[in-house]
């Protein structure tokens, strides 16, 4: 495993999650106990499983897979008195684009989660676990099967955990390539063996999710920032952010910038603090054109919409997400044209095709933004491309629908110039 | 009865059960939600978003086929925004649907047209490439054409949830997802069709109705299918005395969205090349000759005459898939015109004893619907998938809507062993020993349904209805029989009552003058012991019978005539006349002429004359008449006991899904799905 970290971190993170990051042998158990690992879960036992969502509650940790619904309401739906069994299920399914926390935390801290697991655990009175990694992630199955099985070796897993008659069993399960894959009901779905398509909801997973029993479902860094919590209370967490917004996230940031990377921040930081600052600012000291703030999914930003906090509250009061944490800075060469069909490139590749706006409509988008690209554009198009993602928004089985239908409509309305300049480019083009 | 709450749609103050789904509670009310994928009795899937309608108080569009109802519901299934939306996803569907309607099978009867035109835009927005797929076949009988699909799911659904095979799946993702059968290129199933038929669109067409026809140049007639016992309603697709298709499109008969193989595809032996078309006798060199009617007729009144006279011995076979009215007037014709008590036909089932065990109790005989709604049913020596299929498919629809309890007690493997709380595996002849196994558990159903077979006769019968009679619950029951009309030939009264000689009797005698074979083939796999016996075979075809006949009658089949069947459970119900095929005659025709030809006065045989002397003297046979003539299915009431033991064996002729006797023989279609690769039915596969 690399030992050297895929970026330098920044003396204004607020490292969390991410403390261990970059010590010697990070991903060890040992590293994690000399670190103070375990010892949220060595409390957690300690405490009533009341107690332990209350606590997640007061962090006002919000899930960090893109959605941001609070982890601790989540976490008290999980009907702990049910006769069935119940499951924790990880989703390591990072497929988001513009994504790349869950892979970080899991390379190089992955007892960290594994503790937050066992902690939900003891919550939902569940004793059996699975990590879903997605498939493009072959390596890091390996990776946390070789952390599994240290956690087993040593006790942290398995039956009679530290000899407190708490028995967990942790498994990886490796997704197959399915962007759709990280909703949670196709996730399950692909869990049981089936083709990954989304289920009907309700009933929600936590009723009856993984083989239609109370399942407890969680992104990766949501889990990781469980230990936490425990250990150092939940209100010291939730004071870390802003209001309903607790603590800290990862944010990656790629795309123009003089430092991508990975960087930790607690919520509500400023973007345009984060982008100059933390990110090294803009290359070759061109101007912002736009942003991307959590992931593909999300609605895109003008340079002008940029000077908010970074919080769920506040991305959501201007009309987009925070999402997966996945940022995308462009800068003023940047043609929205190109973006466009890139991501829907993405969808239509993507869709699972159980339902019809999706399946059709992400095609169709993707070629009429191709034929755009490829100087077949008619004026016709821009109007056309924002009304049928319109036809798509919120009428589809799944959140993918809108997650190809919001970035569309953004970039067609705030940036139509460039569609405009294309179609000048090629009337010229066909005068010449 | 479920809670009732009040909602109002489109303005309308509506009265619903609690938790109904609104699609339903709409439709219930006049009111039409649309959709393709939601289908009554199916999985919902919530995937092709026709349904989308506006709920007030709720910020998105709401999806009818899934959201039940609650009270105080605002909900508009008209508004612009609902309308703007269905016009979207008509849109997105026809984009890379080929909009091949001028030659496509479905054009004129397909969901996708009729949404287009009541929901959709009048033009198209989409000019690019269309996405195409060539067309494949996955068997004899099952067709795919990839564009024209819509991803619906009902066929995969119908497949698996309704028939228990599963044969179809969804390969690919996005706009390439596709409907793929289990064998990668080729369907291992019951080749049942209910895909196709179920299909909204022309995606899966029939292998033999295929650009054959357009669906308004032929006339509808729905009649009983006459394979096997279970009395499905098959609707045939008639155009220029010519059957197109059968299928059960509008769900009319008791069989509801179901028909297996023979119902939809084995009606073609009507026109097999190889049907008797003209009275043939057997020349001085012993060869066939052409004959006209009234010679044939002449002669066999001449002969039946005389072996009357002198007293001589006649033995008569009817048939397990003629009318009720031509089994009637063949039994009268053989006890009052002719004398004899030398009656029988094949017996498939112990029907007698089992009258007979029933005597004296009301409400003991399962019609088809109580096997649906019965809280257990138990099936006791039969393999229902191959030989009863509908009657399977009850049984599984009840299991998966009601959750009913089924419990199989067979000698191998059955598919209801898929659905049972409990499958029990005995040897042949060891079932009741399985049945009282059960004991306990049935004791503790509300009600139960056993079904048995030809495994359980005699004794058998007696001890199974005890065993029934001692658990202390409702019990009724269904005595398996094989074809078409099976119970109703039983009960009109092909049977050697009185003294009279069975079917092995008539064979093995040495004295018999006369055999006269109505529409049956015992000589198949037996010989006649008489050799000087003047035989007679009314038949479609030359059968291993009819080849030993001193005169063959070409017969008309269920398909050409009107009359009565009733069914396994001992529904009555009506055929309807589809197709006339030249040179035959209905057998009821045949007979009544000879009795015209012999003078005897047997009264009129015109079908529903025939049925009403039935309705006056067959007990149980005093049906309603509205229920029967307007297609329904009335059941008959048992016989109130007292049947005498009767000669003669009884043996199921253990008929697959792919056989139904000699007229299966003669239809190419099951033929070509026999011999079609495919392990499930003992073939090797590819």
């Amino acid at each position: 495993m690399p030992k050297k970290l895929y970026n330098e971190p920044s003396p204004l993170e607020t490292r969390i999650l991410s403390k261990r990051f970059g010590l010697e042998n990070s991903e060890s158990l040992a590293t994690y106990l000399a670190n103070d690992g375990f010892k949220a879960f060595r409390k957690a036992r300690e405490m009533k499983p009341e107690e332990i969502i209350e606590e997640v509650k007061t962090s006002a940790l919000r899930g960090r897979g893109g959605a941001g619904f609070p982890t601790g309401l989540k976490w008290s739906f999980v009907p702990r008195s049910s006769p069935k069994p119940k499951y924790i299920v990880i989703n390591a399914d990072e497929s988001e684009p513009g994504t790349c926390k869950d892979r970080l935390l899991m390379e190089y801290d992955p007892h960290q989660m594994i503790e937050g697991i066992l902690i939900a655990g003891l919550a939902m009175d569940a004793h059996k676990g699975y990590i879903y990694i997605r498939g493009e992630y072959r390596y890091l199955i390996d990776h946390m099967d070789r952390a599994l099985a240290e956690a087993y070796s040593q006790g942290y897993l398995g039956k009679n955990i530290l000899g407190t008659g708490f028995d967990f069993d942790l498994y990886t399960h490796s997704g197959a390539g399915a962007y759709e894959c990280g909703e949670e009901t196709a996730l399950l779905d692909s869990l049981e063996g089936k083709r990954g398509v989304p289920r009907m909801k309700p009933p929600f997973p936590a009723v009856a999710g993984a083989w239609a029993s109370p399942t407890l479902l969680n992104n990766v860094e949501t889990f990781s920032a469980i230990p936490a919590i425990i250990r150092d209370g939940g209100a010291a967490f939730a004071a870390l952010g802003t209001p309903k917004n607790g603590g800290t996230r990862l944010l990656c940031v790629s795309g123009h910038v003089n430092k991508p990377g990975v960087y930790e921040v607690p919520l509500g930081y400023p973007m345009m603090k984060f982008i100059n600052e933390i990110a090294g600012g803009i290359p070759g000291g061109k101007k912002l054109k736009a942003v991307i703030p959590g992931g593909s999914s999300c609605p895109i930003l003008k340079a002008d919409e940029c000077d908010i906090p970074m919080d769920y509250d506040s991305l959501a009061k201007i009309g987009s997400m925070l999402g997966s944490g996945g940022m995308v800075v462009m800068d003023e060469t940047t043609d929205m044209v190109k973006v466009a069909l890139r991501i829907m490139r993405f969808y239509a590749h993507e869709s699972c095709g159980w339902c019809i706006p999706c399946r059709e409509g992400t095609t169709w988008l993707r070629k009429i933004l191709q034929r755009f690209d490829d100087g077949g554009g008619r004026h016709d198009d821009i109007g056309l491309l924002g009304e049928l993602s319109k036809n798509m928004l919120g009428r589809t089985f799944c959140a993918l629908g809108d997650a190809a239908a919001m970035p569309t409509i953004s970039i067609v309305e705030k940036f139509a110039e460039d569609f405009e300049k294309r179609l000048a480019r090629d009337r010229q083009m066909v005068a010449v | 009865m479920a809670e009732l709450i009040n909602l109002t749609i489109n303005g309308q103050a509506i009265q619903a059960e609690k938790g109904a789904l609104l699609i339903e509670v709409a439709r219930q009310n006049g009111i039409e939600i649309p959709a393709f994928c939601y289908y009554p009795g199916l999985t919902l899937q919530a995937a092709c978003r026709m349904c989308l309608v506006e709920v007030e108080k709720t910020p998105k569009l709401q999806v009818g086929c899934t959201l039940p109802v609650a009270d105080g519901m605002v909900v508009h299934t008209e508004s612009d925004t609902v309308r703007q939306s269905r016009k979207g996803m008509i849109e997105f569907l026809l984009t890379n649907h080929p909009l091949d309607c001028p030659v496509c099978d479905k054009g004129g009867e397909c969901e996708l047209q009729d949404m287009t035109f009541r929901y959709g835009a009048g033009e198209s927005r989409f000019t690019e490439r269309k996405q195409h797929v060539d067309e494949q076949q996955w068997s004899p009988v099952v067709f795919f054409d990839a564009p024209r699909c819509i991803l619906c799911y009902r066929c995969v659904r119908v497949c698996n949830e309704g028939i228990g095979v599963g044969a179809l799946g969804v390969a690919n993702r996005g706009v390439v997802s596709e409907i793929v059968p289990n064998r990668h290129d080729y369907l291992e199933c019951d080749e049942c069709g209910a895909c196709i038929d179920i299909c909204p669109v022309g995606a899966l067409t029939s292998g033999s109705y295929r650009y054959q026809t357009r669906p308004w140049e032929m006339n509808h007639v729905g009649t009983i299918c006459t394979h096997c016992g279970d009395g499905c309603r098959t609707t045939l697709g008639v155009r220029d005395d010519k059957i197109m298709r059968g299928n059960n499109r509008d769900s009319s008969g008791i069989n509801g969205d179901f028909l297996c193989v023979k119902g939809r595809y084995a009606f073609d032996f009507v026109e097999h090349p190889e049907r008797l078309q003209s009275p043939m006798w057997r020349n001085a060199q012993g060869e066939f000759e052409p004959i006209s009617w009234s010679k044939a007729f002449a002669t066999i009144a001449e002969t039946f005459t005389s072996v009357k006279a002198r007293g001589g011995k006649f033995g008569i076979i009817g048939s397990n898939h003629t009318t009720n009215e031509e089994n009637y007037f063949l039994q009268k014709f053989a006890r009052q015109g002719l004398g004899t008590k030398n009656i029988d036909h094949h017996r498939t089932g112990d029907l007698g004893t089992f009258f007979d065990a029933l005597s004296g109790k009301n409400d003991a005989l399962a019609t088809a619907g109580d096997l649906y709604a019965a809280k257990a049913v138990l099936v006791v020596g039969a393999d229902l998938a191959q030989q009863h299929p509908f009657l399977s498919y009850q049984a599984r629809a009840n299991f998966r809507h009601h959750n009913a309890h089924i419990y199989a007690v067979t000698s191998g493997p059955v598919r209801e062993d898929n659905q049972a709380v409990a499958s029990i595996r005995v040897a042949a002849g060891g079932e009741l020993g399985g049945v009282e196994s059960l004991r306990d558990k049935l004791k503790a159903e509300g009600d139960l349904v056993i079904v048995f077979g030809d495994a359980i006769q005699g004794d058998g019968v007696r001890k199974l209805v005890a065993f029934g009679d001692s658990l202390g619950i409702p019990v009724k029951y269904v005595c398996l029989v094989d074809y078409s009309n099976s119970r109703g030939a039983f009960d009109m009264g092909l049977i050697p009552r009185d003294g009279g000689m069975s079917v092995q009797q008539m064979l093995a005698a040495k004295d018999l003058d006369v055999l006269w074979v109505v529409g049956a083939n015992p000589l198949k796999n037996a010989t006649l012991g008489s050799s000087n016996a003047f035989v007679v075979v009314q038949d479609l075809f030359m059968t291993e019978t009819a080849k030993h006949a001193n005169l063959v009658l070409p017969a008309a089949s269920a398909y050409e005539k009107n009359g009565t069947v009733t069914n396994v459970c001992g529904e009555v119900q009506k055929l309807k006349q589809a197709v006339k095929v030249m040179g035959t005659k209905t057998d009821l025709e045949i007979m009544g002429s000879i009795a015209k030809e012999m003078k005897l006065n047997l009264g009129i045989w015109l079908p529903d004359k025939v049925f009403a002397e039935i309705r006056k003297t067959v007990h149980g046979y005093d049906v309603p008449l509205p229920v029967v003539d307007t297609g329904g299915a009335a059941p008959t009431m048992p016989l109130n006991g007292r049947v005498p033991a009767l000669p003669g064996a009884i043996q199921s002729a253990g008929d697959t899904l792919f056989t139904s006797g000699s007229m299966s023989r003669y239809s190419k279609i099951l033929n070509a799905v026999i011999e079609s690769p495919g392990g499930l039915y003992g073939g090797k596969g590819r």
